[in-house]
């Protein structure tokens, strides 16, 4: 396995006291593989990414290990960190595009970079970083540009150049589809496919509320929810046939090209995610699920119902359960 | 009959390169909106669907042609009429919670609206007022009234918004993104609201980016890009049968839960920038991969990306600055429109 | 309305208070008590407002205590410090005690007027040329700029020279006059950027006016940057007219720290090693402004929770 998470929990402070952002994760990506964690804000998909690569001051993890390429990621050590940032994981955060340095040019952003990573061989990465941008399209000259003078989908495949640039294992890219225009969207999940094809990176988690492209650029979808995963599954059999019910909710309620309000009405899921300064026990979609009954006042857990496919729910367990045990060994007609 | 228009509107701004000159963030602008119309504006950035959102509700002026309520020019509005103006047309903007002035209570904008418009209404009228449009949005008053903007959740912050224009009794709203910023769970709420006010005679200009939203709830679909319109009708047709270029582009871009991306070559787009035609451009340099493909086609579709608001926040100033970048010269007059099909208008190609 | 949806990225800011999930760059608001709350734990803050509201409140007590009037000649000059006359006397035999209370008093007093009448120029042509914009806004800049350019000591003293009056007050009003462009450049900045909105536009779709939405929108959102300005020019207001009544152009008959520095100068009370005259007056004035730019930037953590080390 690539990366694995083991019971990760992360807190953070804030004045009512310790808000835990992520509740006890535990999930793992194959080498190749671009996995799609996905969940409403509040959710914790932002600290959850963000965790792996670098707890602010603000944050702290509470429990769990990370692992990538057999080795521990010392994520709660900034300077154990420090050396392997960039080169082992790597972040694109949330509003990159909108944090490159405006007074400074983009090749001397670049620069400063390898020089803080103490990158000895500069011309190869450079003739790498020219191969790069050609590859997606970029002219070189972008480099002599500052940033205010490209636009937001060229500034977003620049941010992720500069965090793939030392081919880090794993690469966190946080919304960077978000605040683009459709065709600028559809050249930056591309470039996210291209990247992982050609080894640039070994695997990546794309965090993001649109599930779209996710059906597009992702292997496989984590669900968050108030701080726990909901559901995994691969991209294919996540969205054709979810188990979770916010996940089914969540599918119902996008609307898509071609579906018009008097044809199909859609329909949005009551309530709001539950305040995580104090989390309700068991199961926290109790209070907006459909199906709940009396076993969600306990924590479901988080368990294989089919291969590759993990789900958070007494419900889908229970079934789950009961088709098993009436699944005998020999045909039906034959048990008789 | 109470009808928004705008005929030939243009806007202006001074241009950012060297040179000098006007940059056109509208080009000759026309369309209606009729009572119990929704009207989708779709665009990506630097289209000026924003701006057509501010010119309707005379927040710009526009530098040419006429933008007409009910026949009458808003232009010339002064402050009465103004005042009179905005009791027929409200807007509700992208972000819920830039709303809000962060240092009173939500609800004081429903004052702002009593001490204009209502001053001499009672309390308990009033009271009863607010309860009537919170009812019609679905929020519960106990919920929201009394509370901070920050204590209230993006759904509820904009459906509050959305009750103040009825609170005014308004035709038409003005739509500018506001599902954008919401969560997806509320974002249909917030639609199917819109839908049910349509059906009560409501206007609406429902402006996006997001054309699965846009064609969700719109009767009619406007596809905007560098401040012309290049292909305007029935939402149906638009949709089902695209004929511009630039439409077909977008619905190939936008993502879908149950069909991938088309990694066919792209057909010789006949976009142009530059002078060039896309597919020139695609034929003589020959990039292999489609990625490289689809990423050329994204920066030319954005070689006119206007930065103004960047480099002024740098720099201080819009005339100061040299953006250094090759500005695709726009002509003023836009692409003409002609008829392909009854409701379905189609511009020539640039 | 913003341009594009380039400025706003991620859904909504639940109210679970999450780091990553705020809705663009819009902060949560703080209330009173949050403010009130960080303010009682910084330090800076905590000490700068305690000195200076101990020194304030010398300013109004103090004088009380002292035996003899500031230019009352006691006949008894060159005193140390100590037994009748708790400060000494200064060559004119004027009492120390009472010159030093009053003069804290006085400063205070000038540093007032100066800040007050700067605050209310620099807020009426901040407003006007920040909501207008345009050419009147080129015009105010360029008296701002003009203005900010000469030293405010040198068109005092030149202005000076040539009126008769000599008051308080007329100190106070051309300190003033000559430093508003702090406070116009301050708040012109602020409004520029508070104008565009999205409530400032909601204002105006409700039909308010400009002076309204001025007022009830704008005004109150920069009144912590507008309250860290108007402390600054405080300090320097003090200062300015220390220096100005140190070149002896002050009221004659008004007793400030920058008189009795005056005196102490032209007596030569450091030749004659009386360090009780020539020391307290610069030694308060320096804990006065220095106590109340301490507090200025410790509020400015307060304020702006991006400094704030923790």
């Amino acid at each position: 396995m690539s990366v694995s998470v083991e019971n990760l929990s992360v807190a953070y402070r804030s004045r009512r006291g310790d808000v835990t952002a992520v509740d006890n994760v535990s999930f793992s990506l194959a080498d190749g593989e671009i996995m799609g964690l996905a969940g409403e804000s509040g959710s914790g998909k932002s600290t959850l990414g963000n965790a792996l690569v670098y707890l602010d001051a603000r944050m702290k993890t509470t429990g769990g290990t990370v692992t990538v390429d057999g080795k521990e990621l010392p994520i709660a050590n900034n300077n154990a960190m420090r050396p392997r940032r960039m080169t082992e994981v790597s972040l694109v955060p949330q509003y990159a595009m909108s944090a490159l340095t405006p007074t400074r040019k983009i090749g001397k952003l670049i620069s400063d970079l390898l020089k803080s990573h103490h990158v000895k061989d500069r011309d190869a990465v450079y003739t790498e970083l020219r191969r790069r941008l050609a590859l997606i399209g970029l002219k070189e000259d972008v480099l002599s540009k500052y940033s205010f003078e490209l636009s937001g989908g060229m500034r977003q495949r620049v941010t992720i150049i500069m965090s793939t640039l030392l081919n880090p294992s794993l690469l966190v890219a946080d919304e960077v589809t978000s605040a683009l225009d459709v065709s600028s969207q559809r050249a930056v999940g591309e470039m996210l496919i291209e990247f992982r094809d050609r080894g640039y990176i070994k695997s990546a988690i794309t965090i993001t509320h649109d599930l779209s492209i996710l059906a597009q650029i992702a292997d496989s979808i984590a669900i968050m929810y108030a701080g726990r995963l909901a559901e995994r599954a691969p991209t294919s059999a996540l969205v054709d046939s979810p188990l979770h019910p916010y996940t089914q909710a969540l599918l119902a309620s996008l609307p898509e090209v071609g579906v018009r309000h008097d044809q199909v009405t859609l329909t949005g899921i009551p309530g709001r995610p539950p305040s995580l300064v104090n989390p309700p026990s068991g199961c926290r979609f109790r209070e907006r699920c459909p199906f709940a009954f009396a076993k969600c006042a306990q924590t479901p857990p988080f368990e294989e119902i089919k291969p590759g496919h993990l789900v958070a729910c007494w419900k889908v367990s229970q079934e789950h359960a009961d088709t098993a045990a009436t699944a005998p060994g020999l045909p039906l007609k034959e048990q008789v | 009959m109470t009808t928004l228009k705008l005929d030939q509107v243009s806007k202006l701004y001074p241009s950012t390169s060297r040179g000098g000159g006007l940059t056109p963030a509208l080009r000759k602008v026309s369309f209606e909106l009729q009572p119990g119309e929704v009207i989708s504006l779709i665009g990506e950035s630097g289209s000026g669907k924003t701006t057509i959102g501010k010119v309707l509700l005379r927040l710009t002026k526009p530098t040419s042609g006429t933008a007409t309520f009910d026949g009458k020019d808003i232009t010339t509005y002064t402050t009465r009429g103004l005042k009179d103006y905005y009791r027929q047309v409200q807007g509700v903007f992208q972000d819920p919670f830039s709303s809000y002035n962060p240092i009173y209570r939500a609800d004081r904008v429903y004052d702002l609206v009593r001490s204009s418009y209502f001053p001499k209404v009672s309390d308990l009228e009033w009271s009863a007022k607010v309860e009537a449009v919170l009812d019609a949005v679905a929020l519960n008053p106990g919920d929201v009234l009394g509370k901070y903007p920050h204590q209230l959740s993006g759904g509820q912050q904009q459906r509050l918004l959305i009750a103040r224009a009825l609170l005014l009794d308004v035709k038409v709203l003005i739509a500018d993104e506001i599902i954008s910023m919401l969560d997806a769970s509320t974002r249909v709420d917030v639609l199917n609201l819109l839908v049910k006010l349509k059906r009560q005679g409501l206007a609406i200009l429902f402006i996006t980016h997001d054309l699965s939203l846009g064609n969700y709830v719109s009767d009619r679909t406007i596809i905007l890009r560098h401040g012309a319109i290049v292909e305007m009708g029935a939402t149906g047709k638009i949709f089902g049968n695209p004929q511009h270029d630039y439409t077909k582009m977008l619905l190939t871009a936008v993502p879908e839960l149950h069909k991938k991306w088309q990694h066919t070559p792209l057909a010789p787009v006949a976009v142009s920038a530059n002078g060039a035609g896309i597919a020139e451009v695609l034929s003589s340099n020959a990039p292999a991969s489609p990625l490289a493909r689809a990423a050329i086609i994204d920066e030319l579709a954005h070689a006119e990306q206007v930065v103004k608001r960047d480099l002024r926040a740098v720099f201080g100033s819009a005339r100061a600055v040299a953006s250094g970048k090759s500005q695709v010269a726009v002509a003023l007059e836009p692409p003409a429109l002609h008829e392909f099909e009854p409701d379905h208008l189609v511009a020539e190609p640039e | 309305m913003s341009e594009s949806i380039s400025q706003a990225p991620a859904p909504e800011a639940a109210a679970t208070g999450l780091p990553g999930g705020s809705a663009g760059a819009v902060p949560a608001p703080r209330n009173r008590n949050e403010f009130i709350h960080y303010g009682l734990r910084n330090p800076k803050l905590v000490l700068g407002l305690t000195v200076e509201a101990l020194l304030v409140l010398a300013a109004i007590i103090a004088p009380f205590f002292a035996k003899y009037a500031p230019l009352e000649t006691t006949n008894m000059a060159a005193q140390h410090p100590g037994g009748a006359f708790w400060l000494g006397t200064d060559l004119n035999g004027y009492d120390m005690y009472a010159q030093l209370t009053n003069g804290l008093r006085e400063s205070y007093l000038i540093g007032a007027l100066g800040a007050a009448f700067a605050t209310v120029v620099g807020l009426v042509v901040g407003f006007l040329a920040g909501w207008r914009g345009g050419w009147l806004d080129e015009i105010l800049q360029l008296i701002t700029n003009v203005l900010v350019m000469i030293p405010s000591l040198v068109l005092l003293i030149v202005i000076g020279s040539y009126l008769s009056s000599r008051s308080i007050l007329f100190e106070g009003a051309f300190i003033g006059l000559t430093t508003w462009p702090w406070v116009a450049r301050a708040v012109r900045a602020q409004t520029f950027s508070l104008r565009s909105r999205e409530y400032v536009d909601l204002a105006r779709l409700s039909g308010k006016r400009p002076v309204s939405i001025i007022v009830k929108e704008i005004a109150p959102n920069m009144a912590s940057y507008l309250f860290l300005v108007v402390i600054l020019l405080f300090g320097s207001s003090m200062l300015i007219a220390a220096s100005y009544d140190f070149l002896g152009l002050g009221p004659s008959q008004t007793v400030s720290l920058g008189y009795m520095m005056n005196q102490a100068a032209n007596n030569s009370a450091l030749f004659y090693h009386m360090w009780w005259v020539v020391i307290p007056p610069g030694a308060v004035l320096t804990l006065m402004v220095v106590a109340l730019l301490i507090a200025n930037v410790g509020l400015d953590e307060v304020f702006n929770p991006k400094l704030r080390e923790s």
